[in-house]
């Protein structure tokens, strides 16, 4: 048996190696990501200035919609994927994922739809335009042509996902090396377990709502069609019994990493272990009962719309926890502030307070007059931009060395963060006035008394896409100039996946380590 | 009962999860629909009306109440039709049957079929509005430049929460001409299934 990589092209057509499989998905994510990133520069040129400037309003309704869409399903899950494959089985001890070859096909069948879904911006007709959320009937009767490509692509990764999310609770319960309990284990796995189940559960829910939507729009059913005996307010709800639990697959696994650097650059063990996992546990369940909270508008019964509020406002209970734990694992700790570090700290202020503006539009009756303007924007930017993504970034500058065996230029990576840092703030923070000031989302015009916050808007948002042009510059720097790294590349690291050799080899713990 | 498993743990996890995720598939399509529409109609939630009433209050008009009954009516997008009530508001006693017409007029040179279908609110007047007779349990075929008279006797219940003073009912009116084709198809499938209707 041979032990290397195989040479040339086949090597990635066919590899079933984790790592091959776990770099070619965070590639991928960060091609979607700078594709995703240029389409939201297109949004936020044409607002630079009230008035239609660049391009015309349908095609800014194809811009927003796809940003999200790739933004999504194309740059945040695929790098969590991605993640989880290089780290899952180094930290658990595992020799390779538990389903190879399900593993590879899982991610080759992603650039297919994405393929799919940017070849409707060349179709007649134009791309999908009716938002990330594509309600019905925006969707079915009032949609473009290309809307059957845009449901096939949703298939397909779905597909993809949920094959991904089998392959990590098969690994994650099947391939721990002997004496890794479940309470051993580090909590990105833990993250990622109770993530996976997430997928699985409301990946095939999405599935099953595009499936209608193709079914009314082709096949003459009516689920979401009034003249039929449908309702297009059951369409919210599936969507939306899909949609948040899909916001905490996006954040769970930030969670875990997370609390994998603070420990390190603190020099201090995570503090509340045990109460991290059951936080993590609690979010995940709470996140099937408050779906209707993206829908108050709708017409409820102030009942439901109670009971909605509530259920809401309780997941800021175990979402504090772990904001505590964290800043309880940096209490008189030895900190020191490498680029992953300042990522995290970034993370844990600026993801407080999306969550306190997620705690804002939880109140019903105030989110009558936040609903669908920009405060709704600021606040799901702050949780994905600093949350989900500083996370992902963070995640790259910490195990980056693991991966390559070099280290990465420190000042240039500081330089990232606090370019990032800026710009990040200067894009979204004004978005909040101009929400409450009662700028509504997904228009490319807007009043003359939003000028002010929108201009700002836009500088900051080509600063923050500017600072990721560096940090592409700084892991190509790192790949092929950086200075060599050693094994535990930090000081105070721990976990399996620092006892391997750096760079890590090919095969890894092909026989299992011993868990103290 | 235990259902056979494989030996191998990994064949039986993965075995369960994809039941898991064919289960959850199967949810969505198959049992949520479903489980929406029985909850809309028991709470009213969607202000959706019932279907046709047969029952009759044995206690007659309750005149101490008066209820004014808005009548509000749309055309959905692109259906051609002149379509309307023939007052706008009427006041109505709780028990009493009272009798509203609405008109359609089809000005297009072509058959058509239009189905109009209710929403009432405030939702929790849904349960208390029944419709005795209603032009919305069927479609309503209209040849190119027919007009039609289209009653609908309604009950408002003895029962409605005091708090309720007005009740608004409105009908969007849908083009369903292309699915349910020539207005005489229509026509032939109401008269074979009138009893039968919903709305």
């Amino acid at each position: 048996m041979a032990h290397g990589p195989a040479k040339g092209l086949s090597r990635w057509l066919f590899t079933t190696n984790h790592k091959d499989i776990g770099s070619m998905y965070l590639w991928f994510s960060f091609a979607m990501f700078i594709i995703g990133g240029i389409f939201a520069l297109v949004i936020r040129a044409e607002l630079f200035e009230p008035g239609m400037q660049i391009v015309d309003p349908n095609f800014f309704n194809q811009m927003t919609t796809l940003h999200g869409l790739i933004m999504v399903f194309g740059a945040i899950m695929p790098a969590f994927v991605g993640l989880a494959n290089w780290m899952l089985p180094m930290m658990i001890g595992a020799p390779d994922m538990a389903l190879p070859r399900m593993n590879n096909w899982s991610f080759w069948i992603l650039p297919f739809a994405f393929f799919m879904l940017l070849s409707t911006l060349f179709m007649p007709g134009g791309a999908p335009n009716f938002g990330w959320t594509f309600y019905a009937p925006l969707s079915t009767t009032y949609a473009p042509e290309s809307v059957t490509f845009f449901i096939f692509a949703v298939h397909i990764m779905g597909a993809s996902s949920i094959m991904g999310a089998i392959n990590i609770v098969a690994t994650i319960l099947n391939m721990r090396a002997p004496g890794m309990t479940l309470m051993k284990m580090p909590l990105f796995v833990w993250t990622w377990l109770i993530t996976a189940y997430l997928l699985i559960a409301v990946m095939p829910v999405l599935a099953g709502l595009v499936t209608m939507m193709l079914m009314d729009i082709h096949f003459g059913t009516s689920f979401f069609d009034a003249a039929g005996g449908g309702d297009p307010v059951l369409f919210q709800h599936i969507f939306w019994f899909f949609g948040h639990p899909e916001v905490y697959i996006m954040i769970l696994p930030a969670f875990g990493i997370i609390s994998a650097i603070i420990p390190t650059f603190a020099r201090k063990p995570l503090f509340g272990y045990s109460s991290m996992v059951y936080a993590s546990a609690s979010i995940a369940f709470l996140s099937f009962i408050v779906w209707a909270h993206h829908m108050f508008t709708v017409g409820m019964p102030i009942a439901g719309e109670l009971f909605f509020m509530y259920a809401t406002m309780l997941i800021a209970v175990p979402t504090g926890v772990k904001v505590f734990n964290w800043v309880a694992t940096m209490f008189r700790g030895a900190m020191t502030f490498e680029t992953p570090m300042l990522f995290s700290i970034a993370f844990v202020i600026l993801f407080t307070i999306g969550g306190l503006s997620g705690l804002m539009l939880a109140i019903a009756p105030a989110d009558f007059q936040y609903h669908d303007t920009y405060f709704v924007v600021a606040h799901f930017h702050y949780v994905l931009v600093p949350g989900a993504l500083f996370s992902i970034i963070a995640a790259v500058y910490y195990w980056l060395p693991k991966w390559t065996g070099r280290m990465y230029n420190e000042i240039l990576g500081k330089t990232h963060f606090w370019v990032a840092f800026v710009g990040l703030n200067v894009t979204f923070f004004p978005m909040h006035f101009a929400g409450l000031a009662g700028m509504p989302r997904r228009i490319p015009d807007y009043h003359m008394m939003f000028a002010d916050w929108n201009m700002i808007s836009s500088v900051g948002a080509f600063i923050f896409g500017a600072s990721q042009i560096l940090f592409l510059y700084i892991v190509l720097d790192t790949i092929f100039r950086g200075k060599k790294a050693t094994d535990r590349v930090w000081e105070n690291s721990e976990g399996l996946e620092w006892t391997v050799a750096s760079p890590a080899p090919y095969h890894t713990f092909s026989t299992p380590p011993e868990i103290k | 009962m235990k259902l056979p498993m494989p030996s191998n743990p990994l064949t039986a996890l993965c075995l369960k999860l994809c039941g898991l995720a064919t289960g959850m598939f199967v949810f969505a399509i198959w049992i949520m629909p479903p489980m929406y529409e029985v909850f809309c109609e028991i709470t009213g939630l969607n202000g959706k009306t019932g279907g046709r009433y047969e029952a009759v209050d044995v206690r007659g008009a309750d005149t101490s109440r008066t209820i004014r009954v808005q009548f509000v009516a749309f055309n959905n997008d692109g259906m051609p039709w002149e379509f309307g009530p023939e007052v706008r508001t009427l006041h109505v006693h709780p028990g009493e049957q009272v009798r509203i017409d609405y008109s359609a007029y089809n000005p297009t040179e072509r058959d058509m079929v239009g189905q109009a279908i209710p929403s009432l609110t405030p939702f929790m007047a849904a349960n208390y509005f029944h419709k005795t007779e209603c032009f919305c349990f069927e479609q309503q075929p209209l040849t190119a430049g027919e007009r039609a008279e289209m009653p609908m006797l309604f009950i408002v219940d003895r029962d409605i929460p005091a708090s309720v003073n007005t009740i608004t009912l409105s009908y969007t009116l849908f083009d369903v001409t292309d699915r349910f084709g020539s207005s005489r198809a229509a026509a032939e499938r109401n008269s074979g299934r009138v009893a039968a209707a919903t709305n």
